[in-house]
């Protein structure tokens, strides 16, 4: 139980905070970043808690059912290689809160950019947690939206939109790729339970969909960790703040795709054709981010390819198929994740103060900012590889990987190994150079000087622990290295012997030649520059991308105005004649038989009255709905009559929301008739034409709906029927503690429906409000014969204000019965808002407003609550969601869900005197 | 009995729909009022209709109507209400952004579209 909660505490803890972030960054900036460091801290405590149980060897289960049929289940596991990975996501997330407070400006929003970090982390924590292959699939999706927002975070640049765009474009589409992956794993597997596909290994290789599988769950890792080809979001999404860099672009989001082949290592690995795949990307992968890495005049960019360049360099391991090669690739994955976050974090510094990040521009800048320089100096040492620092460790492993391959690649791999290794000491080395030493910058608008002491901090603590596993590794690494090894192989790790000193081997000859070489190389540089300015870039892969998705656009653009005139009347009665054609081939299909054995009964009086009147009424509005006023009336009568047929029809209930309901309608109506011409005019010119050309095929489909309809009620009375709702009625009383079963329904037995429908009115109100807010429209006033606009007659006022107590006590009376007899919070609801509003339109909106003190979005949000408290308190007692009691207290029946039907009141009366008041207020504007 | 009550929805279906096919926003917001109530009595309808009493479990009470349905036609005719108002709001906004003369809701959609194309120009 404990073991449960802390799990699932890990993924929503940042969830819930960055809600909370939201509201903190209202207080201050301080408190924004107090409370997002609070989630990242907690998540770290969470872990040091059930570190032990990990670092015995055991794997940490957690399910809850979701949805079992379709496989999915809300279902957890902490393993080494998930302890790994929320350790880099929650410890490097709290080193970026901390640096992002000092490097985002005052004006940038900060509350806005926690938010998106920690629904980011969020996202990644889940993906690393996940148990179920589903549920790795719903944030690993959630990861790609949210980092579509921190690369889009400054929207108001163009650049940061396109790139945030091709981002999640390519990450998208492999993330489609990966979700069809993903499912036929699970069907070959049997589950989507990761320990039972871990151990389905030798299943999964034998089906004959292996290799479709493969290469699909395969383009989602690679799009998501910028393979080569679909690596050319990466260097785009440097538009991103540069603390989402740091964070997203060194030790997580592009962690992602790498995480994924670890974690599926076991069930994928171990075929020809993943090594080939796999390997391949990797290297070519390796070699191209290198080689670019050295190009880039931005060192953010430098650092893109880089880590480009590194990614492929662990795709390569885990496609290697020797037992210590996936333990190479984890050991990266922590070193790289460090040493990159930490360049990051420094490129972040340098272009704070230097306010650029061109290399062209940059120079000697350890004069006046010697401490940086030291960080800088020692982080890019790791990623060059040089000895004492972690990243030569990992590297090393490599190169002895990379020997004794079979036939080719042989002599290929270790080649290609020491010419990666060869170009990364070029690219930091120009990093470091360019940047740090030579003359003093002679084109800076400012001098730049040392960061704030704790924007340093960050750098400090990772620099610390890139020289402290360089130098320490079996202390400072080993056992987490050890523990996340064992995950990926599924197996026991071979014995690990980390140390700087091999003796004097292969591996440490390639590293020599690839320090050696990659200092030549870099002083060798304008040859490089000078070879790439005359072939130029040539059609990049990114306009490559745009021109694509711009063809795209244009294309469904063009299929859209080819099918879609933009007319709603068009797609209404395409709608239409879909519907009746559906109708009409189910009638063929089933023996076109009218009458069922019931027959159409006898004539009585009542229904023909109905019909009768019902005739006039409907007749009236159709011809007489220019004028407006009369055809309202009109359509009103139509609605008494429905009502009364609901009296008939033993419903009365519905006959009093009926009638409410006809009063708020008819309200709504003539305050709709203030902004419209008194009378519709017909149409003139070419709309007259266009309008006599409709009338016949319009008529003839909605005589054709009307008749589909009336056919569809004989047929339905025609023919037997049994009810569903013996059980309710049995139930009523014992069960909802009411004698009203139609009202026990609403507020117990479909409750949560009941809660959906509320809610859905509350939106409404809110749209409506949202949308007339903030426009004049000019209404028409009434105007008395001097010309003033005149008030609402005396009459009507004297009415309405005795009106409004006796309406209220009505309401609460119907409230009150509703649970036994006819009433309830839907009707009550109306009635209270039929009487507020009718003081609106008797004494003007102004003196309403005056008096109604209560913001009704406020009272909106307290309705719903009251429904979600009453539906959640029964949760606390073991009993499913909206689960009511009922009791005698005092002598006096109560039972729960009349509080259920006191929130649905409020939502109602809130919702309809919210609409109504944005509609009157419209009015009111224009009337000054 | 039966035909008269076919009679009643086939009326007030084929004005509904007659309404909600005119090309202005207020006969649109009319028909869609009426549809409503053809929809929501002929979902009464499907409980069946005869000489039974109000769904009240009372003591010595004979048969009752079908309670189901009343129970979803009542959510559903108060977020009718809800939907119109939502329709009304929509038209006057429409009325504003074309001017107040005119109120013509075949033409929807249409206006500028609001994306980054104009950067796309690679």
């Amino acid at each position: 139980m404990m073991a449960f909660i802390l799990l699932f505490g890990l993924v929503v803890l940042p969830f819930v905070a960055s809600q909370l972030v939201g509201l903190a960054s209202g207080v201050s900036r301080r408190a924004a970043a107090l409370s997002a460091g609070a989630a990242m801290l907690g998540g770290l405590l969470i872990l040091a808690g059930l570190a032990p149980t990990v670092f015995a060897g055991e794997v940490l289960v957690v399910t809850l059912p979701w949805l079992p049929e379709w496989g999915l289940d809300l279902s957890l596991r902490l393993d080494g290689l998930g302890l790994l990975f929320v350790l880099l996501i929650d410890g490097i997330g709290l080193l970026i809160v901390l640096y992002a407070y000092y490097y985002m400006e005052d004006d940038d929003q900060l509350g806005r950019f926690y938010l998106y970090l920690l629904a980011f982390a969020g996202g990644m924590l889940g993906l690393v947690l996940a148990e179920n292959l589903l549920l790795m699939l719903l944030f690993w999706e959630i990861t790609s939206l949210t980092s579509f927002l921190l690369v889009a975070y400054k929207f108001k640049d163009k650049e940061a939109r396109i790139a945030a765009r091709m981002a999640l474009g390519v990450t998208g589409a492999g993330g489609l790729a990966l979700m069809a992956g993903l499912i036929l794993l699970g069907q070959m597997a049997g589950s989507y339970a990761l320990s039972d596909v871990l151990l389905a290994g030798d299943t999964i290789r034998a089906d004959p969909r292996y290799p479709l599988m493969l290469v699909l769950v395969l383009l989602g890792a690679f799009t998501k960790s910028a393979q080569f080809p679909f690596h050319s979001w990466l260097p785009g999404a440097m538009a991103a703040p540069t603390p989402a860099s740091a964070y997203l672009h060194s030790a997580t989001m592009v962690k992602a795709g790498v995480f994924l082949l670890a974690r599926l290592y076991p069930a994928l690995s171990g075929t020809d054709l993943w090594f080939y795949i796999v390997t391949g990307v990797g290297a070519v992968t390796f070699l191209f981010g290198a080689f670019f890495a050295l190009l880039r005049h931005d060192f953010k960019g430098l650092l893109a390819y880089s880590t480009i360049s590194h990614l492929g360099l662990i795709v390569l391991l885990l496609g290697l198929s020797t037992p210590m090669a996936p333990v190479a690739a984890v050991f990266h994955i922590i070193n790289h994740a460090v040493f990159k976050a930490s360049l990051f974090m420094v490129a972040g510094i340098v272009d704070h103060e230097a306010g650029t990040r061109d290399m062209r521009r940059l120079s000697g800048l350890r004069r006046t900012m010697p401490r940086t320089t030291t960080l800088a100096v020692l982080a890019a040492g790791a990623m060059a590889g040089v000895p004492f620092l972690n990243g030569f460790l990992s590297k090393e492993m490599f190169f002895a990987e990379s020997i004794g391959l079979p036939g080719a690649l042989a002599w290929a791999m270790p080649a290609i190994a020491t010419i990666g290794g060869v170009l990364a000491v070029g690219y930091s080395a120009r990093f470091i150079a360019d940047v740090f030493l030579g003359p003093p910058p002679t084109t800076l608008d400012r001098i730049p000087h040392e960061p704030p002491r704790f924007m340093r901090v960050p750098v400090e603590i990772l620099v610390g622990i890139v020289v402290v596993v360089g130098l320490l590794p079996q202390l400072a690494v080993k056992p987490l290295l050890a523990i996340a090894s064992t995950a990926v192989l599924g197996a026991p790790v071979p014995p690990l012997d980390l140390a700087i000193w091999h003796g004097f081997n292969l591996p440490l000859i390639m590293s020599i030649v690839a320090l050696g070489g990659g200092l030549y190389y870099f002083s060798r540089r304008e040859i490089v520059f000078s070879i790439a300015d005359r072939f130029g870039d040539g059609i990049s892969s990114r306009v490559a991308f745009e021109r694509f998705y711009n063809g795209l656009a244009i294309g469904s653009r063009a299929v859209l105005a080819a099918i879609d005139g933009f007319s709603l009347r068009q797609n209404l009665a395409l709608f239409l004649l879909f519907t009746l054609v559906l109708g009409l081939s189910a009638w063929w299909g089933a023996g076109n038989a009218l009458l069922g054995p019931l027959g159409v009964g006898d004539m009585d009086v009542a229904t023909m009255f109905a019909a009768a009147t019902m005739l006039a009424a409907v007749a009236g509005v159709v011809v007489l709905h220019r004028q407006r006023l009369v055809a309202l009336v009109a359509l009103s009568l139509a609605g008494v009559v429905v009502a009364l047929l609901f009296v008939w029809a033993a419903a009365p209930d519905l006959a009093l929301t009926q009638l409410s309901v006809e009063v708020a309608s008819i309200i709504l109506l003539l305050l709709m008739m203030r902004f419209l011409p008194i009378d519709a005019t017909p149409e003139t010119g070419a709309a007259a034409t266009r309008e006599a050309a409709r009338r016949l095929p319009d008529a003839a489909i909605a005589l054709a709906a009307g008749a589909g309809a009336g056919a569809l009620v004989l047929a339905m009375l025609s023919r037997p029927f049994d009810t569903i709702s013996a059980w309710h009625i049995a139930n009523s009383v014992d069960g909802g503690g009411g004698t009203n079963i139609v009202n026990v329904i609403l507020v117990d037995f479909r409750g949560f429906d009941t809660m959906g429908e509320v809610a859905v009115l509350g939106m409404a109100a809110l749209g409506i409000q949202a949308m007339l807010g903030g426009i004049a429209l000019p209404g028409r006033v009434a105007r008395g014969a001097d010309g003033r606009s005149l008030a609402p007659p005396v009459m009507l006022k004297m009415l309405v204000q005795p009106l409004l107590p006796l309406l209220l006590a009505a309401a609460v009376f119907i409230f009150l019965r509703g649970h036994n007899m006819p009433g309830g919070g839907f009707v009550a609801g109306l009635i209270v808002a039929v009487a507020l509003v009718m003081q609106f339109v008797a004494r003007g909106i102004a003196f309403a407003e005056a008096r109604l003190r209560q913001d009704m979005t406020r009272v909106l949000g307290v309705g719903l609550a009251i429904c979600l408290i009453t539906g959640l308190v029964p949760l606390a007692f073991g009993r499913n969601f909206l689960t009511s009691t009922h009791g005698y207290l005092a002598g006096l029946h109560l039972a729960s869900a009349a509080l259920f039907d006191l929130g649905i009141m409020i939502v109602v009366v809130a919702s309809l005197v919210l609409a109504l008041v944005s509609l009157g207020r419209l009015s009111q504007a224009s009337e000054r | 009995m039966a035909i008269a009550l076919a009679l009643i929805v086939a009326m007030l279906v084929t004005g509904g729909v007659w309404l909600l096919l005119r090309p202005r926003s207020w006969s649109v917001v009319l028909g869609l009022t009426m549809l409503g109530y053809a929809v929501n009595f002929f979902i009464l309808l499907a409980g069946r209709i005869g000489s039974r009493q109000p769904p009240l479990a009372l003591e010595g009470a004979g048969a009752l109507a079908d309670p189901l349905p009343q129970a979803l036609v009542l959510t559903a005719i108060v977020i009718g209400l809800g939907m119109t108002a939502f329709l009304v709001a929509l038209a006057l906004r429409g009325v504003a952004a074309r001017g107040a003369d005119t109120d013509d809701a075949d033409r929807i959609g249409e206006g500028p579209v609001d994306d980054d194309d104009a950067d796309m120009a690679a």
